[in-house]
């Protein structure tokens, strides 16, 4: 239970080494890198340690909730985490372990376990919910721990760290990703201008998203959030000093902020429909059982959706992730796999009931986020074929996939998002890597089409881990990308035979499996234009050094091992473990239902996934369907649809043309005009009023009575002072004379008067 | 009847010592006829006390130890008008004048 209630530690230590790199990095032997790669190596391990802690917490939670039960009313709770605990007490029945509560209670701090209490209610809800995949779901309580941050009007801004199943897998994604980007980041950006400021920022980066993912309040969540964006825009312009490096950074920042005032007015609507609580516990409790209606989670939802098309690249604000490409490859890698993107998908994960209800997810079969996810999925897949950069294939690749993941969130597969999330990260990580290290051999080039090619024999181990990576993305069984990609189809609930999906999404698998196949596709292209055929570039290509290729191993054997992680239940107690121990149960998420294996959609899924490497093959390596060769140049109906792709689909131009040049032209004439001729005309009628009064007072009023009086004052002083100046000769004898006189006709006067 | 008389001469004394105050030119003069007021003063004082006690004598006394300190005053700052300006006419000095 330690790690779990002081895992507040794992953010500080990445916090502590950007400054220990920013303040002493250039002194160090190795400008600081050493620093980082320590501190994520201590991260690392804390985290795998966290992890089995939650394990085993998960495990003993079943047999000990009774014990905890009777302790819970006895559970002296701190007042700083008062709102969610009270909160809980009365709507859920909270229950705090003994030994929590008593390693909590000092500095304002309290731990608790909250949100699954062992209250009538409680039970029953977890013995209906948890019946699917062969093995009953125990409620397993999330370890909460807080201290106010600031108190405003009544309500408690705290701030503390919220670990349960979905945190603590982010942590372990992150971590690995982080430490093999730290090291293969020791070659690829050796001798860089900005070598420790680099590592520095990656400390950031990683930290933030750390801090992101622990948050156990909603502000918490922005300011994580925030600061992963601020970090991205860093590192994507870390070689600033090429302008479209800067434009790309600038164009992500910004793109971001849009989705920002999303997530903000969200925010804002839950904290008031939840009863001015920031907590996540208590809004996401709230909303499971109703208590928020249904509008308002509409509304809060669709708002929070705007953040997450920013965040997580979907369609329409995806623009800004290809141009990110523009900074160092490992940062591309760690903004794909761990950090920035997947933070959109991690929010909604978190807020889940919010959306489910929100959307009305179950028994429905479309709504918003499930068609942002498949268009992005299907029309980001599409746009991969295009490119000649490869850094761009993995990019689009990259909202595609996400497509994948909030297609998954949209339809009630849950799990298969978070699933395919933590598999997307070790190949698509294991895939940008593999880009780095052939830019590295092939003089900092991407371009596959004319730089790359025939790479294959020279540099085996990229090759092989690049293959797998491909294979695991595609889908091909048994890799992860397979387990992950099959869990998200069966969540649609469409195919026939499927049971156990909470709606039927049958456009979603139609355009999800069309994207599958794309990806299959697109992959194979990439394969064949830079490991097959003839070496384009110039110079001799060699395989890069270990720092580079042994993160590229760990990476591919990763990516094609991390299905086993959730094996369909027909594995007895192998499988479905990532469910069982990521997924929350109890009443701050809502009761899924479990889409059941099914053996013909994975067929199906394999076939498609198999489908598109065929064609890819055939088309490129055997030549075959020699009527699509060159049928851009040939058919104005293929051409069109070409430039349309390699314009993609003109949202650039939309907003660089259409809606920034609408603002920089019409509106800007028309804001100029108005504020020339109709504010200015105003302002300068006032002013003009203004000097008008200002005049008239001044020769009326100023000059003849304030004047006059003030300048009257003046001269009647002047004037008696020069008649009285004559008294004063300066000559002490008149004094004495003007004295006695004085006082000889006082005395005169007083005789005459007394007498 | 006796009082008159000694009322009188006091009169006269001081009429004396104000002419001289307000005309003499000379600052020692002056002081001179400053003497001449007190005394005047002492001599009212001293008359009445014959009729009242002994606390108009006690007051003579007390102007004529005062008076002396004045003097001492007077005269050194006559002497240092003497020094700074070589003269101790008292029209000369009228730099007080408005």
């Amino acid at each position: 239970m330690w790690f779990l209630t002081h895992v507040w530690i794992i953010p500080a230590v990445m916090a502590l080494s950007f400054l220990l790199i920013l303040f002493f990095g250039k002194h160090m032997p190795k400008k600081g890198a050493e620093i980082g790669i320590a501190a994520m190596g201590v991260v690392f391990i804390l985290a795998l340690i966290t992890a089995g802690q939650w394990i085993n917490h998960s495990n003993t939670e079943v047999h000990g909730a009774g014990e905890a039960a009777e302790v819970a009313a006895l559970a002296n709770v701190d007042p700083s985490c008062a709102p969610a605990v009270e909160h809980a007490n009365e709507t859920v029945g909270t229950e705090l372990s003994s030994d929590e509560a008593s390693s909590g209670g000092e500095h304002g701090q309290a731990v608790t376990t909250a949100g699954t209490g062992e209250s009538a209610t409680a039970a029953t809800k977890s013995a209906e919910g948890g019946e699917e995949g062969g093995e009953e779901h125990h409620p397993t309580q999330p370890v909460v721990r807080c201290m106010t941050w600031f108190e405003s009007t009544g309500s408690h801004i705290t701030i503390g760290t919220l670990v349960d199943g979905q945190s603590v897998i982010l942590l372990v994604i992150v971590a690995i990703i982080s430490l093999l980007v730290h090291i293969f980041s020791t070659d690829y950006v050796h001798g860089d201008r900005r070598y420790t400021h680099y590592f520095a920022f990656l400390s950031l980066f990683t930290a933030s998203m750390l801090f992101f993912v622990l948050s156990q309040s909603l502000i918490q969540m922005i300011m994580g959030w925030e600061l992963v964006g601020v970090c991205s825009f860093v590192l994507i312009g870390h070689w600033w000093e090429e302008r479209p490096n800067s434009d790309a950074a600038m164009k992500a920042f910004l793109t971001n902020r849009v989705g920002d005032v999303g997530l903000l007015i969200g925010v804002i609507i839950l904290f008031f429909a939840a009863g001015s609580t920031f907590s996540i516990l208590d809004v996401n409790i709230l909303a499971a059982e109703g208590g928020i209606s249904h509008g308002l989670l509409l509304l809060a939802s669709c708002c929070l959706i705007t953040a997450v098309m920013s965040k997580s690249g979907q369609f329409i604000l995806h623009t800004w992730l290809p141009d990110a490409m523009a900074g160092p490859t490992p940062v591309s890698a760690l903004i794909h796999a761990a950090t920035m993107v997947v933070a959109g998908i991690y929010m909604v994960a978190r807020l889940y009931p919010v959306f489910f209800e929100g959307l009305s997810i179950a028994g429905s079969s479309v709504n918003v986020l499930s068609v942002v996810g498949a268009v992005t999925a299907l029309f980001g897949a599409m746009l991969a074929f295009v490119q000649k950069d490869i850094k761009k294939v993995l990019a689009y690749s990259t909202v595609s996939q996400l497509g994948f993941m909030v297609t998954a969130l949209g339809v009630g597969a849950w799990t298969a998002a978070l699933f395919h999330l933590f598999t997307h990260a070790f190949f698509k990580a294991c895939l940008f890597l593999g880009a780095g290290s052939m830019s590295h051999a092939c003089h900092h080039s991407f371009n596959m089409v004319d730089d790359y090619g025939g790479l294959r024999h020279k540099m085996p181990r990229t090759f092989w881990t690049f293959l797998i990576a491909t294979l695991a993305l595609s889908g091909i069984f048994p890799l992860s990308g397979f387990w992950s990609k099959d869990e998200i189809l069966a969540g649609t609930g469409s195919f026939p035979g499927t049971s156990g999906a909470n709606g039927t999404y049958h456009l979603m698998l139609i355009m999800l499996l069309l994207a599958a196949f794309c990806t299959a596709a697109y992959m194979i292209r990439t394969i064949w234009y830079s490991f097959y055929g003839e070496y384009r570039g110039h110079g001799v290509p060699h395989e890069s050094g270990p720092r580079i290729t042994v993160p590229l191993m760990i990476l591919a054997t990763l990516g094609a091992i991390a299905g086993l992680a959730n094996l369909p239940a027909e594995f007895g107690s192998f499988g479905l473990r990532f469910e069982h121990f990521v997924e929350p149960v109890g009443l701050y998420f809502p009761e899924l239902s479990h889409a059941e294996f099914n053996v013909g959609l994975a067929i199906v899924s394999l076939a498609v996934g198999i489908g598109g490497l065929a064609v890819g093959y055939l088309y490129y390596w055997k030549g075959a369907f020699k009527p699509l060769h060159g049928l851009a140049e040939r058919n104005t109906l293929a051409r069109t649809g070409k430039t349309i792709l390699e314009n993609k689909y003109y949202f650039d131009w939309l907003y660089t043309t259409v809606i920034v040049g609408f603002v920089k032209g019409p509106l800007a004439r028309a804001t100029n005009w108005f504020n020339q001729n109709i504010l200015d005309g105003i302002v300068n009628g006032v002013g003009k009023g203004a000097v008008g009064t200002g005049n008239w007072v001044y020769d009326n009023i100023d000059q003849t009575v304030v004047d006059g009086a003030v300048n009257g004052v003046g001269f009647t002083a002047s004037e008696s002072g020069g008649v009285l100046r004559r008294l004063q000769t300066g000559r002490i004898q008149q004094y004495a004379a003007l004295f006695f006189a004085a006082a000889a006709i006082l005395a005169g006067i007083f005789v005459i008067v007394i007498g | 009847m006796l009082l008159n008389q000694f009322l009188l001469l006091a009169a006269a004394l001081f009429c004396i010592g104000v002419y001289g105050v307000i005309v003499r030119k000379n600052g020692v003069l002056v002081l001179m006829s400053i003497e001449l007021i007190l005394n005047a003063v002492n001599i009212n004082l001293v008359a009445f006390a014959t009729m009242s006690g002994l606390g108009g004598q006690v007051f003579a006394l007390f102007v004529i130890a005062v008076a002396a300190a004045e003097v001492g005053v007077g005269l050194a700052i006559v002497l240092l008008i003497y020094r700074n300006r070589r003269s101790i006419d008292i029209d000369e000095l009228h730099e007080l004048k408005g």
